[in-house]
């Protein structure tokens, strides 16, 4: 009888107080405040670190038996599904926005460029981590190719998976993380052409952040002054329809 | 005879020790709201559905998390926007402790503290419900120390320190932190232990204060005002 007041007591007390903390994050200054967290992460990881450190890189022996696949598992839309068919031959990787010379690249073109190898760990933000090994172009080599206007803030990246209601993921980076070793469009997981649910035909690894920066099925990468204007603004699908955090190295 | 008062908890200790009842508490339920977006626990660097875990549970219920509706966006909002609280209030604790002499003066270990029949005599003691009485009441007793610096040494670190791990931005910038804990997944195993080590921690800590009188008790953390408890006489 008492446990079960005392239980019931702490029950309604730990509710009543955490209700309160929902009430007080409803609050718009006290959810800037909590939203603002991100800044400061973002700020002590860069002045923590070298721009150009690594992301830990694993020896085969390590990687997951099984690479768990993170976010969409099939676009499944009619437009994918045409471009899967044809085992990505019609597929085109489009390089625009603020850059002087817009690039369309088809798989083989890319299969031409240099490579990076990397295995590394891809950590969700759900907290589960898999260990692979990627091969792709790197990043830096494309926005070279490129050449970025000097407007040029962000890489925003398009995807095909359409996410309902005709709102398709897309993912955006600074060019802190665009120019970083490790930033690679990879076509290859585990020696293998990359899998629909890893993300064909060309997927993102930027290896300092959350899995779900990781954009998969690639259609476009764009070179912008502001995230605003795009999408909602917020730099990201799950950015602008959950609230996670653009800056996701935390 | 009067009660004696005495001046007991210094300004430092009562700050760090309400910003602490603060932080942990939104810490913990939202550290519960982000482990029910995996409720399972591994070792090693990698740990997904498809790898053994050492621990999987049910969600936490929704009094138990912050926010009480599984968000989790919001629970990692809350959780990393006190962390970084917590670390410096920890640092700043640790600095002044050292330097004020609090920690040589009222946590360092005397000798005979740790010989086993005192420690025993203490366990006892505290199994009685025996507390100290006059002078005796102003000292720690061994357990006190014990835990009061494993909190302040151990656990709060091994936290932080596991919590870091878990961020692949710090992996970057500090890789000595995937070596200290043997693997991400690892780290977060020890964070989600170090987490339940301090609720024990609290669980025992709220006993000991209804148990030894909470009015003195809760008044001496706030005002730093205690009265202490008169000399039993044979």
């Amino acid at each position: 009888m008492t446990a079960q007041l005392t239980r019931r007591a702490l029950i309604l007390g730990a509710g009543a107080t955490l209700a309160g903390c929902d009430a007080i994050a409803r609050n718009a200054h006290v959810r800037e405040a909590l939203f603002s967290a991100e800044n400061f992460h973002r700020w002590s990881q860069r002045a923590l670190s070298d721009r150009q450190a690594l992301a830990r890189e694993f020896r085969p022996d390590q990687l997951s038996p099984i690479f768990r696949a993170n976010g969409t598992a099939n676009p499944n839309t009619d437009a994918y599904k045409a471009i899967w068919r044809t085992g990505f031959a019609d597929w085109r990787l489009k390089v625009g926005g603020l850059v002087e010379r817009p690039l369309s690249l088809s798989l083989a073109q890319l299969h031409a460029l240099p490579h990076r190898e990397q295995i590394t760990r891809h950590d969700c933000v759900e907290g589960w981590s898999a260990i692979g090994k990627w091969r792709g172009v790197p990043l830096s080599l494309v926005l070279r190719a490129a050449r970025l206007r000097d407007r040029a803030r962000y890489i925003v990246f398009r995807c095909a998976d359409d996410m309902g209601g005709g709102r398709f993921y897309y993912e955006s980076i600074d060019l802190i993380d665009a120019f970083h070793p490790q930033t690679i469009l990879a076509f290859a997981l585990n020696d293998r052409a990359l899998s629909v649910a890893n993300g064909a035909p060309l997927r993102l690894r930027v290896e300092r952040q959350l899995g779900y920066k990781h954009a998969k099925y690639l259609m476009e990468i764009h070179a912008v002054d502001t995230l605003a204007g795009i999408g909602q603004g917020k730099g990201g699908f799950w950015e602008d329809h959950a609230g996670y955090d653009w800056y996701a190295g935390i | 005879m009067p009660d004696r008062i005495v001046k007991r908890h210094r300004l430092p200790t009562r700050l760090w020790h309400w910003i602490n009842a603060l932080l942990l508490y939104v810490l913990f339920t939202s550290g519960l709201g982000i482990f029910n977006a995996h409720p399972r626990l591994y070792w090693g660097h990698h740990g997904a559905n498809l790898d053994a875990a050492w621990l999987e549970l049910d969600r936490f219920p929704g009094w138990l998390t912050l926010p009480a509706q599984y968000s989790l966006a919001m629970s990692r909002h809350w959780h990393l926007a006190a962390a970084p609280l917590l670390a410096f209030a920890l640092l700043f604790y640790m600095g002044w402790s050292l330097f004020a002499g609090h920690l040589a003066r009222d946590l360092a270990f005397r000798q005979g503290d740790l010989t086993p029949r005192h420690v025993w005599q203490d366990i006892r003691d505290h199994a009685r419900l025996r507390f100290p009485t006059g002078d005796a009441a102003l000292r720690y007793n061994v357990l006190q120390k014990a835990s009061y610096v494993g909190v302040i040494f151990a656990a709060l670190p091994a936290l932080i320190l596991s919590g870091l791990t878990m961020s692949p931005g710090m992996n970057a910038a500090w890789p000595w932190l995937v070596d200290l804990f043997g693997g991400r997944q690892s780290a977060r195993s020890i964070h989600f232990i170090a987490a339940f080590a301090l609720a024990a921690f609290f669980i025992v800590h709220m006993a000991m204060v209804l148990l030894a009188g909470p009015v003195n008790e809760v008044r001496s953390m706030i005002t730093g005002r205690y009265r202490v408890p008169a000399e039993k006489r044979p």
